[in-house]
């Protein structure tokens, strides 16, 4: 793929080390803030895959909605308590997590450098989409042609789920 | 400028990240951490997704994408919901707390 490797290595190691504080910081605000760091890297990485209407999407509805949906639950629940909770899981249960997603990742790497080079024969490349008059142009005249039926059933998904948080909330015990 | 970056490294670090918020799904008691290392985790299998989408010249990734990210919004709204009831009912955000169940 003809990205810059400088930016994709310096998004790619943001990424991964915020992702790590994630995992194991004290507090969850400063873990909600680092979630927001690595979405924005995340958006970076998607705009140098050419990936434009994704990453402003990516932007906006992560890093805005749901990140301010996060925050504002733990604030208003008051559990910015710094406690180390992962100390409190059995060591056991925590080594074989680790050795499981390492495994995991090496299982990854190996089967995806041991299989045949994939070879782009989609109808969509670079130039096409280029002529078409640019990614949002392309995806938004697949999203109302070939795909109109699971954009009509996302809005009664959405429609459920507001439905769905306005039962949760309302009723007076669980 | 056509500096080539292998493919496969892409899909690495996708299985990195989702590697890392599994591990935070398994490792963490908070449910909202919980919650967020999910996010974290759909996250990878997007960049999976937009990677394939453009090493195959095919933009149907991208729209799964789309309808992956309204999923995800809804999901943790309802999430955050549960949470909040949970947490009237328990006072705690703790998972192992959550013991209802237990006779």
């Amino acid at each position: 793929m003809e990205i810059s490797p400088l930016f994709f290595y310096l998004f790619a190691g943001i990424a991964i080390a915020f992702s790590l504080f994630v995992v194991f910081s004290k507090s969850p605000i400063s873990s909600a803030f680092s979630l927001i760091v690595v979405f924005f890297c995340f958006a970076a990485i998607y705009a140098l895959l050419e990936a434009h209407l994704i990453a402003a999407l990516q932007i906006l509805v992560y890093a805005g909605a749901i990140m301010v949906l996060f925050i504002f639950v733990i604030m208003l629940l008051g559990a910015d308590k710094e406690v180390l909770d992962f100390k409190k899981s059995s060591v056991f249960l925590k080594c074989s997590a680790v050795l499981f997603c390492g495994i995991g990742v090496c299982g990854f790497a190996w089967v995806l450098f041991h299989s045949p080079i994939l070879i782009g024969t989609g109808p969509h490349s670079l130039e096409k989409i280029k002529m078409v008059g640019g990614n949002t142009r392309a995806i938004s005249e697949l999203l109302f042609s070939e795909y109109v039926l699971p954009f009509e059933l996302t809005s009664i998904l959405l429609l459920v789920g507001i439905v769905g948080c306005v039962v949760l909330v309302k009723r007076k015990s669980l | 400028m056509s500096v080539q970056i292998n493919p496969q490294i892409v899909l690495v670090f996708a299985a990195i990240i989702f590697f890392i918020g599994l591990v935070g799904v398994l490792v963490r008691k908070n449910i909202i951490i919980v919650l967020m290392c999910i996010e974290l985790m759909l996250n990878a299998v997007n960049l999976t997704f937009i990677s394939f989408s453009r090493i195959l010249n095919h933009l149907g990734g991208q729209v799964s994408v789309f309808f992956i990210i309204t999923v995800a919004a809804a999901e943790s709204a309802v999430g955050l919901g549960l949470v909040i009831a949970l947490f009237r009912t328990l006072r705690s955000v703790d998972t192992d707390s959550i013991e209802l169940l237990k006779g």
